[in-house]
Order: C-alpha cells, then sequence, then structure tokens
C-alpha cells in the first residue's frame, strides 16, 4: 500500500473518533507547546544575560573602596574611601594589559531651564568610556584641559536627555547642577538596564576633578584625591584572573599591607558573576525543556494506549484485510502511520499553541522570549519519533494478528 | 485428467486447549476440479470451518499438503499466503464484512489496493465488477445505507475483483431472508456457470441443493462425498416465485 493511501485510511480512521484522536493528541500538542515556550523563555533569558554581558562590556574588574572600622563597628564596602585617582593612574601605567578608570559616584538634582531631574552623578575620566565600551551617540568627551583644570563640562545619558531636554539638542546646552553651570558636550549612546536593573542611561558625567571639588566632594576628598570605584578593563586575550591578581598586589603594595592583613578594597571580577550567571540560565533553559519533553513522553504513552484500544476494536477489519490480501507490512504501515500521523498533528498543532503561548507571555509578563527555529525542528521530529516509538508496538501487534481468529472476534 | 484446483493429502489441523490436542480435522483427502460447485456442510464443530480455513490460506495445516493449482501451499508462509489469497481466492462471508464509512466502491477496490494496481485501473475494474452484481447505481453508498442483500452483493464483487479462481463462501445467507438468499444463490450459480470455483459453507440443506456435490464433515474427518445431478436452479426458483405473485 502506498503512504498516500495508507495516510487516507489514517485520517478516515482518525476521523472516526474525532474526540478521541483529538484528546490522545492533546498529550503531544502540550508536550510540544511546553517545550517551545520553555525553550522560548530560557533562550530569551540567556539572550538577556548575554546582552548584559555586552553592556557592560567584558573583562571587567571592579575595584570599591574597602570597610571602615569605627569604634569597633565595621562599616560595609565603600564606606572609606581608600582608593585614590593615584590608584588608577598607578594600575594603567604598572600593568600593561589593563586600563583603569576611577570614579567618584553621587547623586543630585540637575536643573535645566524650567526642567529640572535627580540622577546620578558620575565623575571620572575619559578612560571610563573606553573601559566600559560606551560611546557617544553625539558630541565629543571631556578634552585634557579639562580633566587637568576642573572644565565645568558634562556627558549625558539618554534618560536624562529624554526628562530634560526633551527635543531640544543638549549638545551646547547649560545645565546646572548645585548651582554650578556646566556645558553639555556629548550624549552617552543608550545602555539598557544593568545586571541589577538599573537604568545606565540615567547619568551625568563630570571629570572627575570637577565632580570632587564642585558637585561631591569635600575638602578632605580633594585632599586625598579620594574616589570611591576604579573600573578596569583587561585588554582582549589577556587572562582576566592573572590580572586580577596582579592589580591586588599592586594595590596592596601602594597601600602598604603587612602580608596576612585584609585587603582595605574589595576587587571584583565581572565577567565570572556574568559568565556564572549565564551558565546557570543555561542550565535553567535545559532544565525546563527536559521537563517538558517530560509531558511528551507522557503524551507518547497516551497514543500507544489509544492505538493498543484501536487495534482490538479493529480487530474483525484486520482480519477482513488479511483475508484480502494484507501483508504483514501493509497492517504495520497502516496502524503506524495512524500513530504517526497522530503524533505529528499533535506535534504542529503543539507547535502552534506554543509559539502562540510564548508570544502572550511576552506580550503579557513582558518576558524576554526567543523562539529558535531549532526547537521547532526538534520538536516536531521528537513528536514524529514518539509516534514511531510507542506506535510500533500496537502496529506489531496488530500485524501479528492469526486471521482465523482476527476474523472470528467479536 | 488434469491436475485437480485443490488437492488435499492427510490434510489435519490440532489445536492444543490446556492439556487437550483438538484434531479440528483429523486427515482429509479430497480433489476439487475447476469450475465444481461444492456446498460444504456439518454440524458445528464437524472441522468444515477449519477446513475451508485451510483452502483459504488463512491457517496452516498441522500436517498434510495442499495444493492449489498445482502449487504446494501447505508450505508457504506469511507475506507468500496473503499474496496467494489476495491472487487466487475471494472470501464471502457470513456477515459481510464490509468496512464501515467506506464506499461501496472502495470496499471493492480493498483487494486491488494491495495487489498494487494502480488507481485507476482500481476504479475501473472495481466499477465493472459492481455492475457484474447489478449495484454499479449503488456505487457510491456507504454499507450501512444498503440492504443486507445489496451488502452481500458488495462483498461478492469485492471477492470477484482479482479475478479469484474461486469463491469460498462461508454462510453466505446465514443473515439474510429466503428471498434475498435466493438472489444470492442465483448470483453464485451464475457466476458458476461462468467457469468460476465454488466453495459454499453451509449447515442448510436449503442452501446444499444449489451444489453439484455435497461434502459432508463429522468430527474432522468427511463422512460423505456425494454428487448431486440435479442441484436446483436458483434463477428458475425466482422466476417461479414471481409467477405465483403475480
Amino acid at each position: 500500500m502506498s503512504l498516500g493511501a495508507l495516510l487516507k485510511v489514517a485520517l478516515r480512521a482518525l476521523a472516526v473518533n474525532k474526540l478521541r484522536s483529538v484528546l490522545t493528541m492533546l498529550g503531544i500538542i502540550i508536550g510540544v507547546a511546553a517545550v517551545i515556550v520553555m525553550v522560548a523563555v530560557g533562550a530569551g533569558a540567556q539572550a538577556r544575560v548575554e546582552e548584559q554581558i555586552r553592556a557592560l562590556g567584558s573583562n571587567l574588574l571592579l575595584i570599591l573602596s574597602g570597610a571602615r572600622t569605627q569604634s569597633g563597628v565595621r562599616l560595609g564596602v565603600g564606606s572609606n574611601y581608600t582608593l585614590s585617582e593615584d590608584d588608577a593612574i598607578a594600575i594603567s601605567r604598572e600593568i600593561p594589559d589593563a586600563l583603569a578608570a576611577p570614579a567618584l559616584r553621587g547623586g543630585a538634582q540637575v536643573i535645566w531651564g524650567n526642567a529640572n531631574w535627580a540622577t546620578q552623578i558620575y565623575g571620572t575620566t575619559p578612560d571610563y568610556l573606553t573601559v566600559r565600551q560606551w560611546p557617544l551617540a553625539a558630541g565629543r568627551s571631556f578634552e585634557p584641559q579639562e580633566m587637568t583644570g576642573a572644565g565645568k563640562v558634562c556627558l549625558v545619558g539618554q534618560t536624562v536627555v529624554r526628562q530634560l531636554f526633551g527635543n531640544t539638542d543638549p549638545i551646547g546646552q547649560l545645565i546646572r547642577i548645585k548651582r554650578v553651570p556646566f556645558t553639555v558636550v556629548g550624549v552617552l549612546e543608550n545602555k539598557g538596564q544593568s545586571m541589577m536593573g538599573t537604568d545606565q542611561g540615567d547619568i551625568v558625567v563630570l571629570p572627575i576633578a570637577t565632580a570632587r571639588s564642585r558637585v561631591l566632594g569635600t575638602a578632605n576628598l580633594a585632599k586625598q584625591r579620594a574616589v570611591s570605584t576604579i573600573w578596569v578593563k583587561v585588554a582582549d586575550g589577556a587572562d582576566t584572573k592573572v590580572i586580577e591578581e596582579q592589580v591586588r598586589q599592586l594595590l596592596r603594595q601602594r597601600h602598604r599591607l603587612q602580608a596576612g592583613a585584609e585587603d582595605d578594597f574589595s576587587l571584583r571580577n565581572l565577567a565570572e558573576v556574568m559568565a556564572a550567571q549565564e551558565a546557570s540560565s543555561r542550565v535553567l533553559a535545559l532544565l525546563l525543556a527536559a521537563v517538558a519533553s517530560v509531558s511528551l513522553v507522557v503524551g507518547g504513552i497516551g497514543i500507544m494506549n489509544i492505538m493498543l484500544v484501536s487495534v482490538t476494536e479493529r480487530t474483525r477489519e484486520i482480519g477482513l484485510r488479511m483475508a484480502l490480501g494484507a501483508r504483514t507490512r501493509d497492517i504495520l504501515g497502516q496502524f503506524l502511520v495512524e500513530a504517526v500521523t497522530l503524533s505529528l498533528i499533535g506535534g504542529l498543532a503543539g507547535v502552534a499553541l506554543g509559539a502562540g503561548a510564548a508570544l502572550g507571555i511576552a506580550q503579557l509578563a513582558g518576558w524576554r522570549i526567543a523562539l529558535s527555529p531549532v526547537a521547532v525542528v526538534l520538536a516536531v521530529a521528537f513528536a514524529f519519533a514518539i509516534g514511531v516509538f510507542f506506535g510500533y508496538y500496537p502496529a506489531r501487534k496488530a500485524a501479528r494478528l492469526n486471521p482465523v481468529e482476527a476474523l472470528r472476534f467479536e | 485428467m488434469t491436475d485437480p484446483l485443490i488437492r488435499t493429502r492427510d490434510l489435519a489441523k490440532v489445536y492444543r486447549v490446556g492439556d487437550n490436542d483438538i484434531h479440528a480435522l483429523a486427515g482429509v483427502s479430497v480433489d476439487i476440479a475447476r469450475g465444481e460447485s461444492l456446498a460444504v456442510m456439518g454440524p458445528s464443530g464437524s472441522g468444515k470451518s477449519t477446513f475451508m480455513n485451510l483452502l483459504g490460506c488463512l491457517d496452516h495445516p498441522t500436517s498434510g499438503e495442499y495444493l492449489l493449482g498445482g502449487q504446494r501451499v501447505s508450505e508457504l508462509a506469511g507475506d507468500a499466503l496473503a499474496a496467494t489469497r489476495n491472487r487466487n481466492i475471494g472470501f464471502v462471508f457470513q456477515n459481510f464484512n464490509l468496512l464501515a464509512r467506506t464506499s461501496a466502491l472502495e470496499n471493492v477496490e480493498l483487494p486491488l489496493v494491495y495487489a498494487g494496481v494502480a488507481a485507476q485501473e482500481r476504479r475501473a475494474r472495481a466499477l465493472e465488477m459492481l455492475e457484474r452484481v447489478g449495484l454499479a447505481a449503488r456505487a457510491g453508498h456507504l454499507p450501512q445505507q444498503l440492504s443486507g442483500g445489496q451488502q452481500q452483493r458488495v462483498a461478492i464483487a469485492r471477492a470477484l475483483v482479482t479475478r479469484p479462481v474461486m469463491l469460498l463462501a462461508d454462510e453466505p445467507t446465514g443473515a439474510l431472508d429466503s428471498r434475498t438468499s435466493l438472489e444470492i444463490m442465483a448470483l453464485f450459480q451464475g457466476l458458476n456457470r461462468q467457469g468460476i470455483t465454488l466453495l459454499v459453507v453451509t449447515h442448510e440443506a436449503d442452501v446444499a441443493r444449489f451444489a453439484r456435490r455435497v461434502l459432508r464433515f463429522l468430527d474432522g474427518k468427511v463422512i460423505a462425498d456425494q454428487a448431486n445431478a440435479a442441484p436446483a436452479d436458483a434463477q428458475r426458483l425466482l422466476e417461479i416465485e414471481a409467477a405465483v405473485a403475480a
């Protein structure tokens, strides 16, 4: 019997018990849909992590000022300004594969005309943009004389542009921060959310000396040239771990720490943190897909169950077909095609349902999803394989019936 | 004399039920020539059904041999047996055994599907057979839309469509009223006159009187093999009935 003829027989047989066929397919439909949705959600989460890694800049080390102990009370990281601008200069100078950018962070109200906005103030050097791989959307970075001469210029992030200037071109505009006027010379490109979900565009960047003396600092800070953070970019190809250790040793030496004494700073390897997060999200995606495929297998068992019922119900038909000259492979093919038709139709319906559900989740929950064509093809192929696997036993049972007994079956 | 169409020698079938051997068929040797019309009779359990199943290549004998058209069928197995059934034997059953929800035409086509005949030729031959049993006008009807007699005609058309050498009919009139039975027997007799070998299993003497030879079974053996010199003519009986009614 040709495949087309077998398919026709299978569709007719399935149409006889429409409700039963649909219910049987439901297992496969749900299984395939679950796989598609889970893979889409998992891949979406992974894509988001990857994007964050790109946004942060790869191979980054973050050095935070250390803890201060005040009357026996140990305050947390950053409570004491143990880092200075000179530390950053030393790192860049002493370690060829490292580029360091010091930063002083604070918050302030920014005013332009009659608009105002509370934002993050970042005092740093032009190297910061290189380290963070953060290009300018318009304008220019700081000139050397602006750095040394505490020039009253600033760069603004996209959120600040939106909140303060609306449709006006911000370049050349004068904004006031703590009553000090600053000229906007550049606009940062959109960088999206950080790993922690904060808006990275909500920022005004100032030359570090200006920030320290005019906006954030105190006289004490100015004297120490203190900074709260140093960002270090490790050159491509260099081993981040090695550089991390070199930076640590250099800072310990500069801070004159005795062997065995605790670090008075905190050194974090961001790439490593992110890589771990990415790995865990990948494992999660795999786990979700694995759990979903369990339901596919359960659907396959449902198909086997119904096919066994169908073979029993149609014993006389099988006997008749044998009497009329059907060979073993004709009967085997008939029931196998029927099972595979069930699983394939279920698989395709599952793809539609899964894609719809994934898009629905993206719309309603605002989750990032990534529909993967590979997952779609694999899920359908898996459904097909399940039809063959779970359909084979009932089909073989049918093909091995004794025609005499099958014809006599009541 | 030429080779008979069917030759069985000591054909036996033993079923094992628990610890007991049941000799359903205990050595049957029969020759049947081409074009014969035969009634196989006997009470239930006499072995007549087993005999028919063996002749129909639906079952394997435990011992003995069976030659169909000179071929040692008792040695065939599986697909070769299926092909023999398909080519040489047409089955007619008591309860018609038509596929439900499948048109009369498609039911008749079914053996040709398994013979690998192309769709167009299949259709043409199936239509021709339906015409031969007088049902060409109902080719598109489903079995449940046909009367019992019509269903049996469709089944006969299906049995004839591969142009087999013999028809095996198992109680073909068992589910029909007497008048319809007569019509079916008339159809069989007409086919037999055209040269097809006809074997009818029945327990009704009423049906057996149309055959030219009667085999009687009891306890797995042939107890009588009688020729019927003057078989009844179903067509004439129908005409007489019609005349009486008028």
